[in-house]
């Protein structure tokens, strides 16, 4: 009897579940699902293209920076759909965890198990020719460790007091100063974008932006007033101000990436038949420059496009942010929109020369498994938002 | 959700959607306004040219020999890219190539480095794109090497390539009437039309002297050009356009190697015997043309040297050596470029002069030992005189006295030292006529002009130098007044007529000037052509060396022609009398010793010795000549400084020259029929192409 009952009570449970279940799924934003497929699959083929002559000419497997990609795809959407199911409500008891592992990860970075590819100490390699790069994961951190801090219910304010909004500045500051000592400027920049952001949608006093837009604006000018860029983080800088100083040196990128996308034109050359992608003129074109071979190969059609669909993920997640079921759930939405539009931008713009070079990839888009990793959770988080939101009646 | 939260939300939905369209602006200005122009750099970024030189045109004498042709040799080149490509940046590579050819690693790896801004010669002033030529005279054990182990040697090619070579058929080395090959400047590059390129390559020379600088377009051919891909390491994927070189024109030249090679012999031969005989003989040079049509059939320039060492680099000892007082300057053709006092071979333009100004052609002038000119008594040479004479007997014996008298005569006329307004000055007129002291034009560069010093150039040249003049008569020469106070005295004197009246042309400068004397200065190309000239019946050529460009099958390209004739203002029946004298001067006259025993029945040679004197050395040797007298074809002129007199060393060897054309005793005659090919010559067999 008893197992009968519990037999029923099971099989109860489990319909229960499963009907949730579907009902979950059908609650999923579907056109943000597929705009991030369809970016993931634009974005493998552009890797393949990257990197198949230069693999070729290594004597090394053409595809196998393809097959790796997919790889990180399939794991990422796993992920993904990892969170999605998760309440996000219940992340808040991860949150400090979470957090804690991020600077965990970071400190690490900093000591002799970093190490260094592409002029940024940033990467943990773990051997057999995988290496993590915590920064990324520790964007996830921020965002979700904001929301908890600024989307704290509150009785009669409209928006965190001075005492949330400190804490939140201390606790990015951390993972932020961090970064900023492997050091890598554009993850920082992120952290500011979603920093700001969050701090706005929270409802903080406009006192508090201006102040924090300010005091930012002045670091900066102390930063560069002091020196205390690294000689590199110069160069690109003055280099962002005139590509053609220096084409082999700092400006090289920039100007190997401008010619990419020109010669593109409006058609482009098609895919996998981009000439200076082929001779491999732009560096790390399968991350932070792959938007170069989309311009070159695919011309402004195809690049448009690209930059299109980015743009309707970031509105499906403003949309996510406004219809979200609670505050919480509206600055996650926010901070993954934030992070995700300022790195969209910044990639893009600075393969078209309207912004300085850091090594920031182009969500969804470029080759690296922590990117992907990053990328497909924080699109979960914007699911299981959308997932759980307030019902439209 | 707070209306607060909800605006800011707004606010973020139109911050992103601005965001994207700076973005996809900025795309459509790049690709769709700017596409063409980033398409164009992109091509460039992707492409490179790559010269092919093309084979260089051949220098042939008038009967087809090569002067100058090609031959193969094997050259070593080092491709840059290749080397930085490898793991330790080619050093190994460059030690074990080093060992090979017997040099340092380190010559050849500044050998390779691209010059630039603080880069020191050796280094590579052409496109990194090209193979580096290190060495070009490798044995062919070592290139195998090289090629049969390239595993050890990525990156270093030995190659066959097409370089100058001298052959010197029957002896003939014309070594400054060739001139020579050097790499091209960037500045020539940049003069240079049509192809463009990046870079030039190693062989790619350019004409630096004689015919390979004067017919450099004819001789140089087409280069072709490969435009390969690379990617951005700068690596070969493929090539995208290619055009083969086209092979350089053959330069026919008038030059006959027989005559060249005797003319060599002669004048070598005459130098060596004048030095035996006390004579310093420090330079020469020896010419034949022909007095119809102005073609060089000779030019030889002592001391000479071997063009061979330009090829494959010259050393800075060996150019030190060409270019040095040490070794006589070698590269300075004494035929186009050394300037003489030409001494009495001058006086067929004196008499031509003469006898227009006035003075009977048949009549009887006196010829004393000496002559007062104004206060000064002029002197015939050696202070002879000859008694009464007409002026075949005058150019016979070489007398100078009755040429004094013309001239001072003529300097009275003209006003003395205040001259007329219009000064008639027939000798230096007569003198212009017979094209001295003007270029020839011939087909060569850095001819030089002589010297004609007339009123013009004396006022010039007392402009130039009346300071140090007017110093001297003004100060006295108290250093040198302190041991001979005699000399002190005599050159304050000079200095102050020099520095009151050095402007004047006085008597002494036109009794110096009818003798060839003083002042004037002649090229031997200059005299040949007066010879030429008084040979053909008065026409003045302007002597040529190319005859025709043809194409390595023999076929015609272009003839290489000449401005027409300039006419003497000399009757017929003057220069057939001047003639009749320079006839007779070879048989009892001042060259009979050095025609002793010449067979006359060959060739009937006429001409005049000139013995002139030169401050400080020793005279400068003179003989022109020009035959058959009865039907001249030829003018032949031989000089040698400081050789002594013109008997002694100018007409011997002038004398081997004719020999050496016409035939002698125990010579056979390099001339058929006392002529020499007119038709355009076959084109030779070998040394076309490697």
């Amino acid at each position: 009897m008893s197992t009968t009952k519990a037999g029923t009570v099971g099989g109860y449970r489990d319909r229960s579940v499963w009907q949730s279940r579907v009902a979950g799924l059908r609650r999923l934003d579907w056109t943000l699902f597929l705009m991030v497929v369809v970016l993931s699959v634009i974005g493998a083929l552009l890797v393949r293209s990257a990197t198949f002559q230069l693999m070729t000419d290594q004597g090394k497997d053409p595809e196998g920076f393809l097959k790796r990609h997919v790889l990180n795809l399939v794991i990422g959407f796993g992920l993904g759909g990892l969170v999605t199911v998760l309440d996000y409500r219940l992340l808040r008891a991860y949150v400090p965890i979470l957090y804690g592992l991020a600077c965990v990860g970071l400190v690490a970075v900093i000591t002799p198990l970093g190490s260094t590819i592409n002029g940024s100490h940033s990467w943990i390699v773990i051997g057999g020719g995988f290496q993590v790069q915590p920064s990324e994961f520790a964007k996830v951190g921020l965002v979700v460790l904001l929301a908890m801090i600024l989307g704290e219910p509150r009785d009669g304010e409209i928006g965190p007091g001075r005492r949330d909004v400190l804490l939140a500045l201390a606790l990015a500051g951390v993972p932020a100063a961090l970064i900023m000592l492997q050091p890598d400027l554009g993850t920082t920049l992120v952290f500011t974008a979603v920093v700001l952001g969050m701090l706005a949608i929270s409802g903080a006093r406009k006192r508090w932006l201006v102040g924090l837009l300010s005091g930012g604006a002045a670091v900066g000018f102390s930063v560069w007033f002091f020196g205390l860029l690294k000689p590199y983080q110069l160069a690109r800088f003055t280099a962002f101000m005139d590509p053609s100083a220096d084409p082999r040196g700092a400006g090289y990128n920039a100007q190997q990436a401008r010619i990419a996308i020109g010669s593109g034109g409006a058609f482009g050359k098609g895919l996998f038949n981009g000439e200076q992608t082929g001779g491999h003129f732009v560096p790390e074109q399968q991350t932070d420059f792959i938007f170069t071979v989309a311009g070159e190969e695919l011309g402004f059609v195809g690049a448009a496009v690209i930059v299109a669909l980015l743009g309707v993920v970031l509105w499906r997640g403003l949309r996510i942010a406004t219809q979200a079921a609670d505050l919480f759930g509206t600055l996650v939405a926010t901070g993954v929109v934030c992070w995700l539009a300022f790195q969209t931008f910044e990639n893009v713009g600075m393969t078209l020369g309207i912004m300085p070079i850091t090594g920031l990839p182009l969500p969804f888009v470029s080759y690296g498994g922590s990117a992907t990793f990053a990328n497909m959770i924080a699109f979960g988080l914007l699911q299981a938002v959308h997932v759980r939101r307030r019902p439209f009646d | 959700m707070n209306p607060k939260t909800h605006f800011r939300l707004l606010v973020l939905y139109v911050l992103v959607g601005a965001l994207l369209m700076v973005l996809v602006g900025r795309m459509w200005s790049l690709q769709v306004m700017e596409g063409t122009h980033y398409k164009e750099i992109a091509a460039q970024n992707r492409t490179r040219d790559i010269v092919v030189p093309a084979i260089r045109g051949m220098i042939l004498d008038d009967q087809g020999r090569p002067l100058v042709r090609n031959r193969s040799a094997l050259v070593v080149s080092v491709d840059r890219t290749s080397l930085t490509r490898q793991k330790d940046r080619g050093a190994a590579v460059l030690r074990r190539l080093a060992s090979v050819l017997g040099t340092r690693a380190e010559e050849i790896g500044k050998r390779i480095q691209l010059c630039g801004p603080g880069i020191k010669r050796p280094c590579w002033p052409g496109s990194p794109y090209q193979p580096i030529p290190i060495d070009d005279h490798v044995d062919p054990k070592r290139a195998l090497q090289i090629m049969e182990r390239q595993e050890d040697f990525p990156g270093v090619t030995a190659q066959v390539q097409a370089v100058r070579d001298y052959p010197r058929p029957e002896g003939a080395g014309a070594a400054q009437t060739l001139g020579y090959l050097q790499p091209i400047t960037q500045e020539e590059l940049d003069k240079r039309k049509g192809l463009k390129v990046t870079g030039y390559s190693g062989v790619d020379l350019i004409g630096r002297a004689g015919l390979e600088a004067m017919y450099d377009a004819d001789l140089r051919g087409v280069p072709g050009f490969r435009k390969v891909l690379v990617d951005s390491q700068g690596r070969v994927t493929g090539t995208a356009e290619e055009r083969a070189p086209t092979v350089g024109g053959n330069l026919v030249t008038s030059i006959d190697a027989g005559v060249q090679g005797a003319a060599e012999k002669a004048l070598k031969d005459t130098i060596a015997k004048a030095r035996k005989e006390g004579h310093k003989a420090d330079a020469g040079a020896a010419v034949v043309m022909d007095v119809h049509t102005g073609r060089m059939v000779a030019m030889a320039s002592y001391p000479t040297y071997d063009p061979g060492i330009w090829t494959g680099g010259i050393s800075q000892e060996e150019y030190d050596g060409l270019l040095g007082k040490k070794k006589g300057e070698p590269l300075t053709s004494r035929v186009t470029q050394g300037q003489f006092a030409p001494g009495s071979t001058f006086k067929i333009s004196s008499v031509s002069a003469a006898v227009k100004d006035g003075y009977s052609l048949t009549g009887i002038y006196p010829c004393p030992g000496s002559y007062d000119v104004g206060s000064r008594a002029f002197t015939n040479f050696e202070g002879q005189g000859h008694g009464d004479m007409n002026l075949h007997e005058a150019l016979v014996v070489s007398c100078d006295t009755i040429f004094y008298k013309f001239a001072y005569e003529e300097w009275l006329r003209d006003g003395a030292t205040k001259p007329k307004k219009n000064p008639s000055d027939p000798m230096v007129g007569m003198a212009r006529h017979y094209g001295f002291g003007s270029r020839t034009g011939i087909d060569l560069p850095s001819e030089t002009p002589g010297r004609i010093p007339d009123r013009g150039w004396k006022r010039s040249y007392w402009n130039a130098t009346k300071k140090a003049d007017c110093k001297g008569a003004k100060e006295g020469y108290p250093s040198v007044a302190r041991t001979d106070p005699a000399r002190a005295a005599y050159l304050k004197a000079i200095a102050t007529e020099n520095c009151t009246e050095g402007f004047v042309w006085r008597a002494g400068d036109a009794a110096n000037f009818s003798v060839g004397q003083g002042d004037v200065l002649v090229t031997p190309l200059q005299l040949v052509r007066a010879y030429a000239a008084l040979a053909n019946g008065g026409k003045l050529l302007t002597p040529r060396l190319g005859t025709a460009v043809t194409r390595p099958d023999g076929a015609l390209l272009r003839r290489i022609g000449a401005p027409p004739a300039a006419k003497l203002p000399v009757s017929q029946e003057v220069l057939r009398y001047i003639r009749g004298g320079l006839a007779d001067v070879t048989k009892k006259g001042t060259a009979a010793g050095a025609f002793n025993g010449f067979d006359f029945k060959r060739v009937d040679v006429g001409g005049k010795t000139g013995t002139a004197e030169v401050f400080g050395k020793d005279d400068t040797s003179w003989f022109a000549s020009f035959g058959p007298v009865d039907k001249p074809r030829y003018a032949v002129v031989a000089m040698i400084s400081q050789g002594g007199t013109g008997a002694s060393s100018g007409a011997p060897a002038v004398r081997a020259i004719w020999e050496a054309m016409y035939g002698a005793k125990d010579v056979k005659p390099l001339l058929k029929d006392g002529r020499l090919p007119t038709d355009l010559p076959k084109p030779p067999g070998e040394g076309a192409a490697p």
